[in-house]
């Protein structure tokens, strides 16, 4: 098993953890936000391993620099500490929802360990420790960048309009006041 | 060479995760980062198929870059929402003081 195999499995290892972190704390939901820091943490490690060197550092600024922090900012604003449920409806979606992850996590499973149609593989970015920054600046970056301003104009405006909605959107939200 | 295989497997238990946190939890904020958490998941798998399509570049041969730019895509949108969830999210708990989904049913039938 190679290094990077290895790794793969230790940040695999941590992302689960983070998300059951997430899903079964019931009590302190900053806890919760932090469980969901350590899961998007090691993804975009993962992501490094996998050779996407833009995407790591995207998802790290973005997901546990942005998204995650809005969460925190919200729950301190709202000074929400606990979950509160009624205890009869509480059970009827833990069997409800349990029951339909288990069916869609075997289909899944049984899917993926079916075996996937023969691709001809690349060899992996992550070529040792030592050549992360060069690979970064180097290969990367420009590529990714002519492809989002090349093959993919038009999503790429589409995501600008989609942003400007949004910001339209929460400015109105915020500044409403219903009765 | 990271085996194709586990990276869809851990793909498939996060996004599993996530609908058993977005289905059985009824705080709104836990439900908006369980989404979070299944929009990631889909990412992963985006990166993981995206290094089985390799093209010609130079002479070399490298991974062709269409599922990165997707995941790209992924987050802009995921960035939307949350700024639009939790500004919703907050004029509700202005409104209801509550943070239980059950306590917001005008629309349900």
């Amino acid at each position: 098993m190679t290094i990077e195999v290895a790794l793969f499995y230790v940040f695999a290892l941590v992302a689960v953890l983070g998300a059951l972190g997430l899903l079964l704390n019931f009590r302190n939901l900053v806890a919760g936000a932090i469980c969901l820091v350590a899961t998007m943490v090691s993804l975009g490690a993962i992501y490094v391993l996998l050779g996407a060197y833009f995407l790591a550092a995207v998802q790290i600024m973005v997901y546990a620099g942005a998204i995650v922090v809005v969460f925190l900012f919200v729950i301190m604003l709202l000074n929400i500490r606990t979950d509160v449920f009624t205890p009869s409806q509480q059970l009827l979606f833990k069997i409800f929802g349990i029951l339909i992850a288990g069916f869609v996590l075997f289909q899944f499973l049984t899917a993926i360990a079916g075996g996937l149609p023969a691709f001809p593989t690349t060899p992996d970015g992550f070529g040792g420790y030592r050549d992360i920054a060069g690979a970064l600046f180097a290969r990367g970056d420009a590529r990714e960048g002519t492809q989002v301003v090349g093959d993919f104009i038009l999503p790429f405006e589409i995501a600008s309009l989609l942003l400007l909605a949004a910001i339209v959107g929460s400015v109105v939200l915020a500044k409403r006041r219903l009765e | 060479m990271i085996p194709v295989e586990h990276v869809l497997g851990l793909s498939a238990i996060l996004f599993l995760i996530g609908t058993v946190g977005a289905l059985t939890r009824r705080n709104i904020i836990v439900l908006l980062m369980c989404i979070e958490l299944m929009l990631n998941a889909a990412s992963l798998a985006f990166v993981g198929f995206n290094r089985l399509w390799p093209v010609k570049e130079a002479g070399a041969t490298v991974s062709a870059l269409n599922g990165q730019v997707f995941v790209l895509m992924v987050i802009v949108v995921a960035t939307a929402e949350v700024a639009v969830g939790l500004g919703i999210v907050i004029s509700l708990f202005r409104n209801r003081d509550s943070m239980n989904v059950e306590d917001v049913s005008l629309l349900k039938w």
